[in-house]
């Protein structure tokens, strides 16, 4: 016998393919044990190295592109345009918030080596699920981030509602994931195939397509990706565990997390339940409906910034699935847009939070932006220029990605969709500019020197200036996610 | 004879009892994480049922995976439970209520 391990063909295997994970993962091990060795002012070496294995690993990325999918590793790992601009953007997603949080982080006593640590599995994690070609590498990937993130939450262990928010999401989290796993299994009886390709082939034949049994799979796959999108109704946990958690993971979950559940959708939906596509649609409007809907209109009530963001959130998802409702090539381009774009305003609306917060000062409500203008001119622009993108002005680039998710539903005649979208949008309109207000029109009431590191400002700056660059000309970016969904 | 109907009846009812655990128990956290562990075994039933019928092996083989992923789920739950009883001093479903709104 020669299979397994011992067979030289299995490092032929494709192997090489998910060598970016590979190093992130060793990368991860060696952190987590060269922590051990510093003593806490050499701490901040731990968060370097994490930064730069994560460019590095965006490099490992972007060095090998690739023309059409590749299957690797006997059908578990694939590797598309799509996965390999996911993985970039959510590896330097994550490097830009580690370098946001590290000032965060040391203010309040909780810089340790578990933040970076436990960022980087789950990146790893997000990695793995954008890359599954089967559904036991789909829950792998899932779960390794999701764990992570649970912890992640609770690690500042002398923050009661840190807490409190931890075993909610926990809760729920896994809950999520248990009916996500029902409806694989159901999924797996009916076709009889864990791998992506072979239930879309089982799935297209026209005996099974009006399957009860499918149908029942497929309802439970939406509830269970409507869970860690955090689209309405399944979107409880959101709002908690954006508060009650410390601003540097509540910000890396709102972006890094939101590309891996994207792409979670992608895999499940379109790649593996193509056939299915009429019964899902109209299963995905009703939560962008009801997202866009409660998003925005419960936003407004808001006094704390961290959870009205979280509102915001919840109203972006509903647009991102419009896109991916209308199940045409340009609407999964449009969605994969606004997810990139959306995780880039918000990475740089968390990242204004993390700044202005000091020692004992969250700076998480509304009005301790007041008067920014007066504090600094310059950042008060930076945030004009994200809130102006969130509310989807143009010519910012949240105009961009609206328009495209908008074209895209009208594309397939789903007219009252887009009437609705943009209905909400424009109610959506009315708590970003009020920030904006507070900042330019109101007295401040806090006349704290804004910190922040050199590092850091120029971060943020970038971030800020990149939702303004790229809405002033977006081509680019439209036509990677273009090449990255033909 | 047991046939994959009788399994499957016996997953979905182990899941509906797991569901409802969760909503309607208001009582202690120690008995959701039982649920969510529930859930899983549901789960597990029908991999291993269709997989059994089905003749094909790789629904076993995931389920080793559900198994594994479960404890670690298990370990980090217990986890978080303990920082919250340290920091509450009490593990009730109905003391979760300082984040609202």
């Amino acid at each position: 016998m020669t299979a397994g391990v011992f067979n030289p063909g299995f490092f032929n295997s494709g192997l090489a393919y998910a060598w970016p994970e590979i190093f992130l993962s060793l990368a991860a091990c060696v952190i987590l044990v060269l922590d051990l060795l510093l003593n806490d002012t050499q701490r901040r070496w731990s968060g370097v190295l994490a930064v730069v294995s994560l460019v590095v690993t965006a490099v490992l990325v972007l060095a090998h592109p690739v023309a059409t999918r590749v299957v690797a590793l006997g059908g578990l790992f694939e590797l598309d345009r799509m996965a390999q601009i996911l993985k970039a953007v959510t590896l330097l997603t994550v490097a830009a918030v580690f370098v946001y949080s590290t000032d965060y982080l040391q203010r309040r006593d909780i810089f340790k080596g578990e933040y970076f640590v436990l960022g980087l599995f789950a990146t790893v994690g997000g990695m793995v699920l954008i890359s599954a070609g089967s559904l036991i590498t789909l829950y792998l990937g899932l779960e390794l981030m999701s764990l992570c993130l649970y912890a992640m939450v609770a690690f500042d262990r002398d923050s009661g509602i840190a807490a409190e928010s931890a075993i909610k999401y926990f809760v729920l989290g896994s809950m999520a994931s248990g009916t996500l796993l029902y409806g694989m299994s159901i999924i797996y009886g009916v076709t009889g195939s864990l791998e992506l390709a072979g239930i879309a082939g089982v799935a297209s034949n026209a005996a099974i397509a009006g399957n009860i049994g499918l149908l029942f799979g497929v309802a439970f796959l939406i509830v269970g990706v409507g869970f860690k999108f955090g689209a309405v109704p399944f979107h409880m946990w959101i709002p908690d565990v954006y508060e009650g958690s410390p601003t540097s993971v509540t910000v890396f979950i709102g972006t890094a997390s939101k590309l891996a559940a994207f792409a979670l959708a992608m895999r499940l939906l379109p790649e593996a339940l193509g056939a299915a596509q009429t019964d899902w649609s109209q299963m995905l409007a009703v939560l962008a409906v009801l997202s866009m809907a409660i998003g925005n209109i419960v936003a407004i009530a808001q006094t704390n910034l961290k959870r009205m963001l979280a509102y915001s959130t919840i109203s972006h998802v509903g647009f991102v699935l419009l896109g991916i409702l209308s199940g045409t090539a340009q609407g999964y381009q449009a969605s994969m847009f606004y997810m990139i774009s959306y995780v880039i305003v918000a990475a740089g609306a968390f990242g204004m939070i993390l700044l202005l917060a000091r020692e004992g000062f969250e700076a998480d409500k509304i009005t301790d932006f007041k008067g920014l203008n007066a504090r600094s001119p310059w950042f008060a622009g930076m945030m004009a220029i994200l809130m102006f993108s969130l509310a989807g002005l143009p010519p910012f680039i949240g105009f961009w990605a609206k328009l495209g998710v908008i074209q895209a539903v009208l594309g397939v005649h789903f007219t009252w969709l887009a009437v609705v979208a943009v209905l909400f949008s424009v109610v959506g309109a009315f708590f970003y500019l009020r920030i904006v207000k507070l900042m330019y029109f109101d007295e401040p009431t806090d006349t704290a020197v804004i910190g922040g590191s050199v590092l850091m400002r120029t971060m943020l700056s970038a971030n800020a200036l990149l939702a303004f660059g790229l809405g002033v000309i977006p081509g680019s970016l439209l036509q990677i996610c273009q090449r990255a969904l033909q | 004879m047991i046939s994959l109907t009788h399994v499957l009846a016996l997953s979905g009812v182990l899941f509906a009892i797991a569901v409802a655990g969760v909503f309607l128990n208001r009582k202690n956290i120690i008995v959701l994480l039982m649920c969510i562990e529930l859930m899983l075994l549901a789960v597990n039933f029908n991999f291993v049922a269709f997989s059994r019928f089905r003749g094909d092996i790789s629904g076993q083989i995931f389920v080793f995976f559900i198994l594994t992923v479960a404890a670690a789920e298990a370990a980090i739950g217990l986890a978080i439970l303990v920082v919250l009883f340290r920091e509450r001093s009490s593990i009730d479903v109905e003391d979760l209520d300082t984040l609202q709104g």
